[in-house]
């Protein structure tokens, strides 16, 4: 259902980071036939549960909700794992805007799928979340509350149809450079998800790509609404992958836990790398004076977003942290009575069985 | 033509209604089977509308006859055009549009016209599961709590009458609608009777859309859906 009538570079927007999302199922699938490190009938009585748990790490094996894990561990694991699936449900409300709209009814179509996709993906992540000891009505909870964040690039608007095209290309983009690595990670729930969401992504952002493509060898109205929505994006897709490392609070103990593979910074001179080609190809351009390849490094030098705005998004004051918080309360309210009225007819169930086992019994 | 533009209208109005639901349904289970459906029924239009623009030859594709007809060009019944409601008018609604649907396609999925044929056994398998999943809802509303209960009945109640425009006859049509009724009340009364719910009387029902002419809502969906597509006009997407 992803026509691709279009120039795409390589074999597709994110061929090669697709390429090591099946790396790493085929790591995970090695690691699993050399077997855990330890006795052979896996029996761990004897051994520390902190030295195995370090033994794990260090063989790269996956962590296993029924293994011993430090506190410290589990709660990281918990926040970065609620944090992104509340970012998939709300990341939801900038693309659902448009699809009543949508130009085309094959537009609505990939677009429906596209956000259906993303509610699927936080459920599998709240299940992820849920082996940690933690369940999905307390996360939700704690999103509403407003004490877990979700990613703040869902705080900017989406104003026009090429918004969409800019959040596939851009905001899908830097996602799936951020998730790549997570599906390496040393839990292993949240490694196979990730597998599974990195595989769907990389169609999100092909569509995206293929929005934005369409549009900028349109009309000039549609190529001005292409570049007008990568001008208002790119900045906001750079701050995604967090503050500089030297800022950044939680790295260096998630990179030693191998949850976290890569610092902040690379991360983003890698997505900088990978869009550079790809707006020469759509003939958009990065709005970024200073972006130019820089022949020591190998890499594109470019200009830093601004993490003072980042921080104020994230602190609450973004153009649309209110309005995307009160839209999920208000839906969550609205749909009280209907899953009060699921629990109540489920129970009535339940008693039917009972009764009807105990007169069979009696 | 009008009679496919009849069945493509009634499945691109009840997509459009549906997605509405996505991201405020009552759980996220449920935004996921809505968009679901509603990517079925959207389907479904595009093959039917593709389809009605061949046959009249006169160069309009499935985008032309959405997004570039008024509300008195639609053909849809009215049924699907209203606003969606709480969670239960949304339900009843689907149950008695796929209990509708589902006997219409399965008849055109054995008919003359092969190609309407395939179109109609594929979304028959479709409407299948929207029946089931509306069914399931409406027992649980109807049998759940107090509150679900009454809001349920309301929305049954209020839908009751414009079913009676699905099955006005057109004996000229690839399938008299008069003859489905029947079937319609197999799918639909044993679900109300689990539900405990009363089943509405008969009696009259609004009609016109298959006429073009339709509620004061439509109007008002086809303004949101066509705005984009009408302000660049002859642009590619």
């Amino acid at each position: 259902m992803y026509g691709h009538d279009f120039p795409v570079p390589d074999d597709g927007p994110a061929g090669g980071l697709l390429d090591q999302v099946e790396a790493a199922e085929a790591a995970l699938r090695a690691a699993a036939g050399r077997g855990r490190p330890g006795p052979e009938d896996g029996s761990t009585a004897d051994t520390d549960p902190q030295d195995y748990f370090a033994a794990l790490i260090d063989a790269d094996q996956k962590i296993e909700p029924r293994d011993w894990m430090p506190e410290a561990y589990r709660k990281t694991l918990i926040r970065q794992i609620a944090q992104h699936a509340h970012s998939e449900i709300i990341g939801m409300q900038p693309e659902g805007n448009w699809i009543s709209r949508a130009p085309s009814l094959k537009r609505k179509a990939i677009l429906l799928a596209k956000v259906q996709d993303e509610a699927g993906h936080g459920l599998y992540l709240y299940a992820a979340a849920e082996t940690l000891g933690v369940t999905r009505d307390e996360l939700v909870e704690m999103l509403l509350s407003g004490r877990q964040k979700y990613s703040s690039i869902f705080n900017y608007p989406t104003l026009t149809w090429a918004d969409v095209g800019a959040i596939g290309w851009l905001v899908d983009g830097a996602a799936i450079v951020n998730q790549v690595p997570l599906c390496r990670c040393s839990y292993g729930p949240y490694a196979r998800a990730m597998i599974r969401v990195c595989k769907e992504e990389s169609f999100h952002q092909r569509q995206g790509y293929e929005i934005l493509y369409v549009l900028a060898s349109g009309t000039p109205e549609q190529r001005t609404m292409a570049q007008d929505a990568v001008d208002r994006w790119w900045y906001p897709s750079l701050a995604m992958f967090g503050p500089p490392d030297g800022d950044s609070t939680h790295s260096q103990q998630s990179m030693a836990w191998k949850i976290k593979r890569f610092s902040n910074d690379e991360l983003r001179q890698r997505f900088v790398d990978m869009c550079v080609q790809q707006a020469e190809v759509l003939g958009l351009r990065l709005p970024d004076p200073d972006l130019r390849w820089n022949e020591s490094r190998q890499a594109y030098d470019y200009t830093q977003p601004d993490y003072a705005e980042l921080m104020r998004v994230i602190a609450g004051d973004g153009p649309c942290n209110r309005q995307r918080i009160t839209h999920r309360r208000r839906a969550d309210a609205d749909g009280a009575w209907v899953r009060e009225a699921a629990a109540a007819y489920a129970a009535k169930r339940t008693a039917e069985r009972t009764s009807d086992r105990a007169t069979v019994l009696a | 033509m009008e009679y496919l533009l009849g069945l493509g209208d009634d499945a691109l109005v009840a997509a459009q209604r549906l997605g509405e639901w996505v991201t405020v349904a009552p759980e996220l289970e449920e935004d996921v089977a809505l968009a679901n459906i509603a990517l079925d029924q959207l389907g479904a239009a595009r093959l039917l509308l593709g389809y009605a623009g061949e046959l009249e030859g006169a160069g309009r594709d499935e985008d032309a006859l959405a997004y570039l007809r008024s509300d008195r060009e639609y053909r849809n019944c009215l049924l699907v055009e209203l606003p969606n409601g709480d969670f239960a008018t949304t339900m009843a609604k689907l149950l008695l549009l796929s209990a509708y649907q589902l006997p219409l396609y399965a008849a055109l999925s054995v008919g003359a016209d092969e190609r309407l044929a395939a179109i109609a056994g594929k979304a028959r398998k479709e409407v299948a599961y929207h029946l089931d999943h509306a069914s399931l809802w409406t027992v649980r509303l109807g049998d759940g709590t107090e509150e679900s209960h009454r809001r349920m009945q309301a929305a049954v109640d209020e839908l009751w009458p414009y079913t009676v425009e699905l099955f006005a006859a057109d004996p000229a049509a690839p399938v008299d609608p008069a003859g489905l009724r029947s079937a319609f009340l197999a799918n639909v009364e044993p679900v109300l009777e689990t539900a405990t719910l009363d089943r509405p009387a008969d009696g009259w029902g609004p009609d016109g859309g298959r006429a073009g002419l339709h509620t004061e809502h439509l109007s008002y969906l086809l303004a949101e859906m066509q705005v984009l597509h009408r302000a660049h006009p002859g642009a590619r997407w």
